[in-house]
């Protein structure tokens, strides 16, 4: 079974604290860590490979800095790496990204199931996933929260697909793409052999002339959306203490609140 | 865009390497120096600098050609999303805003409705202030699958070509907009909070959260059509009903091969433990840690009923196993913003704060009165939720006689 798992390499917001006196974000020293839900998306990886053999890819898009994100993932359990790097690839928005990472795919040969996390934490579109299979024109399956069954005889997968109301049941022949959610799985430690081995491991480079794609649809040029203007949203207004016996202080919010939830 | 740094005027003070979010500046010898191949515009630093030493050269509207053919997309389309045949709020939602679009445009609203026998729905959406609606009814089109969808809306928007569509950012939403976006090679902005129209360019302004919120980005989409954005529950007021309003129902059919679907849905389960959906609730009452063990969230779960709202919990509750991950709000679970959000025994981690802190009033009961969330908080109390939540649960039920 032939695995792709798609990783990007985002800033750590856990690390982020909120300054008390000023209201914004110390975000001194934040380190670069790979996208919390793409783990999910290679213990998965791991996981079916354990189960039914074959070989899992980890690629990214992302600066050389990237690199040690993909590092990580080999310490895993991760096969192989391959990095999507270029400076043509800056600015791009979620078509020109899904463009690029569906042009590295079809590089990598067959593959059985390609598998990204639900979004990324720093820019939360959930658009990238859905965006590779429509460029392959595979099967999508967004939102999976538990893989019952793989039949890698008929070529097909049943798997849970998490909703606003509880879950789906959807069966979709390979490949197929996958977005996973936190709930799919507990994402496993490195080894230290993983660890040695990640040391090692050679990172395949691929930049835009390795893929077949047109120039032109690539970065900020392909790219239809464009940001216009940045800002930091007005923070919230300084609340308000509510003090007194808990029977007092229960009077004062309901008072308060009664124009909102009435 | 591209961003540098003026030499002249960089004193050297290391205040935007603090600030960047992605550690791409460096001081080397006393200037700023910025990695572009990390950077990634997002214009942080430039707030920071006391010495205005970064700039941003930005695509302004106005420097836009724009293509000619572009003038043939028109109208605003709103996805009218169902399931089991009822209209999902966040469609009466973008029909508020749509109209308000469609209005200042001087063009129609129009509802896009896929499914089996929803034609009675169809009316809805021209009551809720839609001129048209093009509709797809068919049993293949039951419930969502994302290759018919898809097909279906990219053969609609290729044939009738509307200017803007607006999705809800909803499980099925993201999902298929995002495949149709790629085939017809439009802009797509996802989790929009804000949407206006600059007339003068006759273009879709779409602000929307990044970085969980911390900043705020507008973008737009100068040289394609149609401009599409999903949208978050609960941002857009509701359109009214007007049961005088009039409009057209447009019935388009199409032929088996843009309904086949290579995926299969089999079941539908839903859970009930979940009274009121997280993401469509006005209210919502969370539990963290400060509860201290699983049983006590029925002083959670009876505030909740007592307001007719949703039960929420912290990373930290789901993460110990004391409620199950639907529940979870923050970075890794949901993002919700109701009308009222109440965070019992919540330290306020940001990861928390971000999926929940654009809710309209928030309402803070902690032990520590240096807790995060107090930061946030419309209201905090100081004090134990063990003695507090009993007797304001009391209290509202009288109120609201519940």
């Amino acid at each position: 079974m032939n695995i792709i798992v798609c990783i990007k390499q985002v800033p750590d917001t856990t690390e982020v604290r909120i300054d008390p006196e000023t209201n914004t974000l110390i975000r001194s020293g934040v380190a670069c860590i790979v996208n919390p839900f793409d783990m999910y998306a290679v213990e998965e990886a791991i996981r079916l490979k354990e189960k039914f053999g074959g070989k899992v890819t980890v690629i990214t898009m992302g600066p050389p800095q990237a690199e040690e994100a993909l590092r990580e993932t080999i310490s895993l359990g991760a096969d192989e790496a391959v990095l999507i790097s270029d400076r043509a690839f800056a600015g791009s928005d979620t078509w020109a990204t899904s463009y690029t990472l569906s042009g590295a795919i079809r590089t990598l040969g067959d593959y059985d199931v390609i598998i990204c996390g639900k979004q990324a934490i720093d820019g939360d579109t959930a658009q990238v996933g859905p965006g590779i299979s429509a460029h392959l024109d595979i099967p999508q399956i967004t939102y999976v929260k538990k893989i019952e069954e793989v039949d890698m005889e008929k070529k097909y997968m049943r798997a849970e697909r998490m909703t606003e109301e509880g879950y789906e049941i959807v069966e979709s022949p390979l490949p197929c793409l996958i977005t996973v959610v936190k709930e799919i799985n507990e994402p496993r430690l490195p080894s230290l052999k993983g660890k040695m081995r990640a040391k090692k491991a050679e990172i395949k480079k691929i930049g835009a002339k390795d893929m077949d794609l047109d120039p032109g649809l690539l970065g900020l040029n392909g790219s239809p959306t464009k940001v216009v203007k940045i800002f930091t949203p007005a923070p919230r207004e300084k609340g308000q203490v509510i003090e007194g016996d808990p029977k007092e202080i229960s009077e004062k919010l309901v008072e308060l609140l009664k124009s909102d939830i009435l | 865009m591209s961003i540098r740094v003026i030499d002249e005027k960089c004193g050297g003070c290391k205040l935007c390497v603090k600030t960047c979010p992605f550690g791409c500046i460096e001081v080397v010898n006393k200037k700023a120096v910025i990695d572009l191949d990390k950077c990634n515009l997002c214009g942080a630093c430039i707030e920071s600098c006391k010495f205005d030493a970064i700039v941003l050269t930005k695509i302004s509207p106005s420097d836009i050609d724009f293509p000619k053919k572009l003038e043939q997309y028109k109208d605003v389309w709103v996805f009218c999303e169902q399931r089991n045949g009822i209209i999902q709020s966040v469609a009466h939602e973008l029909l508020g805003k749509g109209r308000e679009l469609a209005d200042t445009l001087g063009v129609d609203l129009c509802g896009i409705l896929l499914g089996e026998d929803v034609k009675g729905e169809a009316q809805n959406i021209i009551h809720r202030g839609a001129n048209k609606v093009y509709l797809v009814d068919s049993p293949k089109l039951k419930h969502y699958q994302s290759e018919p969808y898809s097909k279906v809306l990219m053969k609609l928007i290729k044939e009738y070509k509307p200017e803007i569509v607006l999705c809800g950012a909803t499980s099925v939403g993201r999902s298929l907009i995002s495949r149709v976006a790629i085939g017809i090679h439009a802009g797509l902005t996802a989790d929009c909070t804000g949407l206006e129209i600059d007339k003068e360019n006759r273009l879709l302004l779409q602000t929307r959260p990044a970085f969980g919120g911390n900043i705020m980005a507008t973008i737009i989409c100068p040289n394609h059509r149609p401009q599409m954005s999903t949208v978050r529950h609960k941002v857009m007021k509701e359109a009214q009903v007007n049961n005088h309003h009039k409009g057209k129902v447009i019935e388009v059919n199409y032929g088996d091969d843009v309904y086949s679907s290579r995926t299969k849905l089999l079941d539908i389960v839903e859970e009930i433990e979940e009274t009121v959906n997280l993401t469509e609730a006005d209210i919502i009452v969370s539990g963290g840690r400060g509860l201290q063990k699983p049983e006590n969230f029925y002083l959670i779960e009876g505030l909740a009923k007592a307001l007719g709202g949703a039960v929420g919990a912290s990373r930290a509750a789901v993460d110990a196993g004391w409620k199950t991950y639907s529940h979870q709000v923050g970075q890794t679970g949901k993002t919700v913003c109701p009308k009222v959000y109440i965070a019992c025994g919540i330290s306020g981690q940001i990861q928390h704060l971000v999926g929940m802190q654009s809710s309209d009033v928030i309402v803070a009961i902690n032990k520590d009165p240096h807790a995060p969330i107090f930061n946030v908080a419309t209201y905090g109390i100081v004090g134990d939720l063990f003695e507090i939540l009993p007797e304001l649960t009391k209290k509202f039920k009288e109120v609201l006689k519940r």
